[in-house]
């Protein structure tokens, strides 16, 4: 027994030691990786400024990312990434020390130690009925007591104490059909307000101490509502009605409800548009919106409505600030003639302006979206103010006496897309090396270097040279290098911008905001869709930038206007936007480029047209010549269809459109809606390469690998087991794979997993495909790999076939032979879930691959292929361990070594890319999420260049000294031997 | 003797039906019966190898109905289009449906009857052949209500059928009652500049299978696990070795030297003799090729 534990234990130091290729010294951490951390679009911020040596704010974000940040410099002190199902509603300081967040539709309330963020308590907040979710804190400023939290969520009322999190008491309000949209907290009565419908106003009196309920009042309105109603004061709120031309009223005050309505176009002359009430809480005041213009109505106590003032072209309001006891400010935005004003004004003064500066905003940012103010207090003991702005971009800035202070590109945390761009080519005769430092220095460099070889350092000077060898590698050049490190990667935000970054260091090289992508009246949510490479130079590299195509969309239906655009990759320059008269379902690029090496893509829209791109009459020539070899799938994933489609002619339209055309369908795969239905298509990517077709066994036998552009990987689920893990039983569950040739629809493979389920990842590269599901008899993830061969080739083992030239190699391959394969499958136990799988990809594909594994943990785990290999058995042979099978295991190490993120998380991990680099054995791996990641690996270690943190310095040291000694060597030999002569 | 006459009968009436059977056109077409393990009934050839036995040839319209039918036997219409035409009936399939006993049901013995083309239909398929264009076939989706959700499609250039005759093969992806997709296509090569060919004989030669999912391997479950073992501890050592020659050869190399030199200095002196000599430039050459081996292995 206890043998049998060593020789396990040592087995797993070998696979330890095996895979050290992919793992790295601590002090490598940082050479060839970078990482950038970022939070999302700000939905809500939260100041804490008071008697606190550290000034912060805390944010929510739509990434459901919550975070304390640095006021003075935009750092996160901490954050917190919730899933994402787990939707941040809102978020504020109770206690002082606690900041405290619900989330999940109002079901879930935690709360967070304010200085480091450790999670203090979570409650978690039962109720039966979908509805808004309300958080509640009252400001308090004696922090001694213990306050009550009101929480309105899934159609309760919950009273928690926020010491703890217990739930004091509950109040189903389930039953009665209100929309409750206001709670008010006084001290011994809380009254919850709402609408029953559109027109019957409720106001519940609830009391504070017990839940028990007081007494309930209500008011018929003789006409219905229609929009949010806003809380002006402790007791009045405001409502437009259904037509939007009148405003109401409603005070509650004592028990009592009263309305008075008023027409709009009383208050305003112009009152035409559509009135919107801008959700921003004011004491006694509100903002209605019509048009670009904003009218700011005060509310009497006596609920008469008087118009203030008149802003226009206003961007956003904040909240109210209380900076005193009866003081209360707020700030807004406004456009002026490319110059953008920030006001702060006090609620009851109107007149005078606390705060008004002039801003500068880089244009590409966009519109300002949120404003959020904080005072503080001036060395002249005046009132000071800064505001937090969300840009249009996802942005975040911090303003602060006109100034901005700090900014974070926090539209980085919602990257759609990714693909590279090659860096310019090294002209000669302009050196973009920066000026060689002095020799002292250089010199300096060198011992510290020979130090940390010589391990004599200290820990400063060990930094020092970390130090060093950043600066003085060359990795962050904007030039092409040899071994093809250095590149471009371009990025696709959810806003709609477009950023380069460097590979080298992560620095954003330019950012663009596409100007078709800004929203506007006729594009209200723009989006970004996909980017590709729309022209790469190779023959003209030196006088041509590459170019990129982008994709966007006004709003979330695949039927919305569509916006494409063509950048310049090396400056991020628009350099043509179209706005197409077609949807984007679909963006096919073509294997063909024209004289220009544009890339020929296709567009197929909702309707069945398939549109050309570029509209060039060259690019229809190219098309033309290969009209006949152009096929393509579509995957209708809520019918259970795939079908494959081939042009078929120009389309029939009033307009004559050459560059237009009409499709049909070849074939069609129905899956029976009643057992199956697709969790999962993938393909190959079409860039990959593969090096070679044959596959060499132990026994000197060759397979040939079964290598097509055309296949698809499709998983299926039963319908009963395709909800969360747990929700089925294994009878019920069943996951069937179909590996399918999407020129001629046929099934090459199709394989069911019984008691299995998704959720499916899968990669799919040369000849194999690798899955991802849940096995729910086993009550485990497992991994399967698919290897598919060619057996038509098979005969081809016989050398005098070659010699005589009858063997069939040289033929060419066609969709439309009867494929004649074999499919070799094995299954393992992955102890993690996944959240993303990608494969290593080389330039020349020679070097072996290995799996990237995005898991759970937002960790990426870079996994030998060889271990998800078919032919692994109990006991390999002599020649099959040489070949490098690994013994047969029930499921796949996991190695922490082999984690490419070392001790990092890419928080809220939803992607991972990989580039080839020039250099055979490196891949590039870009993971992306909330954070970015980046790094550089080598799957067989670099079997073909010397590791970067060689020195060189010390060779030619060596070499010198040997020299040397040869010298002095030969010097005395000739000595000895000229004594020897003399003697 | 009756034994062996019988035999000899059996034998020369086997090798008489074989040398018959080409020019016999069946209308036969059973299939897979080594999958479902449905035997008997059938007063039909058997031939020898699994392989032809998965081919007949149609070329009649004949329909036979076999007499042993315990299951319920069903029908389903083969359609066709040339190019983008309308679907119009081409042939036949007749399967049965076989009830387990958990009510589950599966296809088996398909059979299939083609139509010859008419007239007008050569026509278009020769049309087909000058565009080469697609020949599109269709079936439904669920055999007992037909088409079911959809009509399962496949389409192939029509220049890949004509051989001798018309060759076509399907293969019917079932589950159930239900067909996912069909394989369809020539059986044999169909190379890509495609050359327009004639049929020499306007019938089809239809080979048919039915195909059901296949089960995934179970995932290996060990309890308790030793494996490799031996063999692995002197790997455990290589490793380390290397990379501390590999960190310090620089060191080492002129390190060697200098105790080289100092040793051919030592036996040098008390020597002092010519001969003393020859022992340095062996070492010193073994010196370098140790040198230059560590470089390539640092590579």
């Amino acid at each position: 027994m206890a043998m049998a534990i060593r020789v396990f234990l040592s087995f797993l130091l070998f696979l330890s030691l095996t895979n050290l290729a992919s793992s790295l010294y601590e002090d490598q951490v940082g050479l060839m990786d970078w990482h950038q951390q970022y939070i999302g679009k700000v939905k809500h911020a939260v100041f804490h400024t008071q008697k606190t040596g550290r000034k912060r704010v805390l944010v929510s974000t739509e990434e459901n990312v919550v975070a304390s940040l640095d006021l003075r410099h935009g750092e996160i002190f901490w954050r917190h990434v919730l899933g994402t199902n787990d939707v941040v509603d809102g978020i504020d300081i109770a206690l002082g020390k606690y900041v405290i967040t619900l989330s999940s539709d109002g079901s879930i309330l935690r709360a967070w130690n304010l200085p480091d963020g450790q999670m203090v308590w979570e409650s978690s907040l039962q109720g039966s009925k979908e509805s808004k979710s309300i958080l509640n804190i009252p400001k308090n400023l004696k922090a001694d007591k213990d306050d009550l939290i009101l929480v309105f969520g899934k159609g309760c009322l919950h009273a928690i104490s926020g010491i703890d999190g217990e739930v004091l008491w509950r109040k189903d309000f389930a039953s009665e059909s209100i929309e409750v949209s206001h709670i008010i907290q006084s001290p011994e009565v809380i009254y919850v307000a709402g609408f029953v419908g559109s027109s019957k106003f409720y106001v519940y009196e609830v009391n504070a101490k017990s839940g028990e309920l007081l007494k309930n009042n209500h008011v018929a309105l003789p006409f219905a509502t229609s929009g949010e109603s806003l809380s002006v004061s402790g007791d009045k709120f405001v409502v437009l009605d259904d037509v939007r031309s009148k405003i109401v009223t409603i005070d509650i005050n004592n028990g009592n409800i009263n309305y008075n309505q008023k027409q709009v176009s009383d208050l305003i002359k112009d009152s035409s548009g559509q009135a919107v009430i801008l959700p921003s809480k004011l004491p006694g005041l509100f903002a209605l919106k019509i048009n670009s213009q904003v009218l700011l109505i005060k509310v009497t106590n006596e609920g008469e409505l008087v118009a203030l003032d008149q802003i226009d072209n206003t961007a956003a309001f904040s909240n109210a600030l209380s900076i005193s006891e009866d003081q209360h400010v707020f700030a807004f935005v406004q456009y002026e003639d490319n110059k953008i004003q920030l006001s702060v004004k006090d609620v009851n003064d109107w007149n005078g302006a606390l705060l008004k500066e002039n801003l500068v905003i880089d244009h590409q940012r966009g519109n300002i979206e949120k404003i959020f103010i904080n005072n503080y207090v001036r060395t002249d003991r005046s009132h000071g103010f800064r505001a937090l702005m969300v840009m249009e971009d996802h942005s975040l800035l911090l303003v602060q006496q006109g100034e901005i202070v700090w900014s974070r590109e926090d539209g980085l945390a919602s990257v759609v897309d990714v693909t590279t761009s090659e860096l310019p080519v090294e002209k000669e005769g302009v050196s973009v090396a920066k000026v060689e430092q002095n020799l002292f220095e250089w010199l300096k460099g060198h011992v510290l270097k020979l130090k940390g070889t010589l391990m004599i350092a200290s820990a400063e000077e060990k930094i020092a040279i970390q130090k060093l060898r950043l600066r003085s590698s060359e990795k962050s050049k904007m030039t092409r290098d040899h071994n093809g490190f250095r590149k471009l990667l371009i990025v696709l935000t959810r806003a709609g911008k477009v950023f380069a970054l460097h590979t080298g260091d992560g620095r954003i090289v330019w950012s663009t905001t596409l100007h078709a992508l800004r929203k506007s009246e006729d594009c209200e949510h723009p989006v970004g869709l996909n980017i590709y490479q729309w022209q790469v130079p190779h023959h003209h590299a030196l006088d041509e930038n590459p170019s990129l195509l982008v994709i966007g969309r006004c709003g979330p239906s695949v039927t919305a206007p569509t916006v494409i655009s063509f950048l310049d990759a090396y400056t991020g320059k628009e350099l043509n936007s179209l706005s197409l008269a077609h949807t984007v379902a679909r963006v096919i690029p073509l294997p063909y480029t024209d004289s220009t090496e544009q890339r020929l893509h296709l567009i197929i829209d909702v309707n069945k047209h398939a549109y050309l791109y570029p509209r060039t009459p060259e690019a229809i020539e190219i098309l033309k010549r290969e009209f006949s070899n152009i096929y393509w799938y579509s995957v209708e994933t809520d019918n259970g269809v795939i079908r494959g489609h081939a042009l078929k002619s120009n389309c029939i339209h009033e307009i004559v459109d050459e560059y237009c055309f009409v499709f049909r369908d070849l074939w069609s795969i129905v899956f029976p809606s009643e057992s199956e239905k697709i969790i999962a298509t993938v393909t190959r990517k079409s860039n990959e390469v593969v090096h070679t077709q044959a596959k060499v066994m132990t026994d000197h036998d060759v397979m040939y690998k079964y290598i097509s552009k055309n296949i698809l990987f499709v998983a299926n689920a039963a319908p009963k087991a395709s909800g969360e893990i747990g929700t089925a039983t294994p009878e019920e569950a069943t996951l069937v794979i179909y590996i399918i040739d999407t020129v001629t629809g046929r099934i090459l493979h199709r394989m069911t997993h019984h008691g299995c389920q998704g959720p499916v990842h899968a990669v799919f590269s040369e000849n194999w495909v690798v899955y991802h599901y849940f096995n729910l008899r086993a009550h485990r993830h497992e991994m399967s790999v698919i290897e598919v061969y060619d057996q038509s080739r098979a005969d081809n083992k016989d050398i005098w076939k070659f010699v005589l030239g009858k063997h069939n190699l040289t033929s060419p391959i066609s969709s439309y032979y009867r494929p004649e394969i074999s499919a070799k499958s094995q299954s393992y136990f992955f102890t993690h879930s996944v959240k993303a799988i990608e494969v290593t990809s080389t330039a020349k594909g020679i070097t072996s691959k290995q799996l990237l594994i995005g898991t759970i943990g937002d960790q990426v785990l870079a996994l030998d292929k060889r271990f998800l290999d078919p032919r692994r058995t109990l006991n390999p042979s002599q020649a099959e361990k040489e070949e490098g099978i690994i013994p047969l295991t029930d499921s796949l190490p996991i190695i922490s070594q082999s984690y490419i993120t070392h001790s990092l998380k890419v928080e809220g991990l939803r992607g991972i890319v990989t580039v080839p680099a020039k250099l055979e054995s490196t891949s590039l791996v870009f993971a992306y999420g909330v954070d970015l990641f980046f790094t550089q690996i080598a799957p067989s270690r670099t079997y073909d260049s010397l590791t970067e943190d060689f020195s060189y310095a010390l060779l030619l040291l060596t070499i010198v000294a040997l020299v040397a000694a040869l010298f002095v060597t030969y010097v005395l030999s000739e000595r000895k031997d000229l004594e020897e002569k003399w003697r | 003797m009756t034994l062996l006459r019988s035999i000899l009968t059996v034998t020369l009436l086997l090798t008489f039906f074989f040398t018959l059977s080409p020019a016999f056109q069946s209308d036969e077409l059973l299939l897979d019966d080594e999958e479902f393990g449905l035997e008997g009934g059938r007063p039909q050839t058997r031939p020898s190898s699994p392989n032809t036995a998965a081919t007949t040839t149609t070329t009649t319209t004949r329909k036979r109905i076999p007499d042993s039918a315990s299951d319920s036997k069903i029908q389903f219409t083969l359609e066709h289009a040339f190019g983008d035409s309308d679907f119009s009936e081409a042939g036949n399939f007749s399967a049965r449906l076989k009830t387990w006993s958990h009510g589950a049901q599966t296809l088996t013995k398909l059979r299939f009857s083609r139509d010859a083309f008419t007239e007008d239909e050569k026509n278009k398929f020769q049309e087909l052949l000058k565009r080469d264009d697609f020949y599109r076939i269709r079936l439904p989706s669920n055999v007992l209500s037909p088409p079911g959700r959809d009509y399962i499609v496949s389409s192939v250039k029509a220049r890949c059928l004509p051989g001798d005759g018309l060759e076509e093969h399907f293969v019917i992806h079932t589950e159930g009652v239900n067909i996912l997709a069909v394989n369809y296509g020539a059986p044999g090569a169909c190379p890509f500049p495609r050359q327009l060919k004639l049929p020499a004989k306007w019938s089809f030669k239809s080979h048919t299978l039915l195909k059901n999912t296949e089960q995934a391997p179970r995932t290996p479950i060990f309890t308790e696990e030793l494996i490799g073992g031996e063999g692995i501890e002197g790997e455990l050592v290589q490793p380390i070795e290397r990379s501390f020659w590999a960190k310090y050869w620089m060191y080492m190399i002129p390190l060697g030297l200098i105790v080289m030199n100092a040793v051919t200095q030592a036996a040098n002196m008390p020597e002092e003799q010519a001969g003393g000599q020859a022992g340095a430039p062996p070492q010193q050459g073994t010196a370098v090729q140790r040198g230059t081996n560590s470089g390539v292995r640092r590579r």
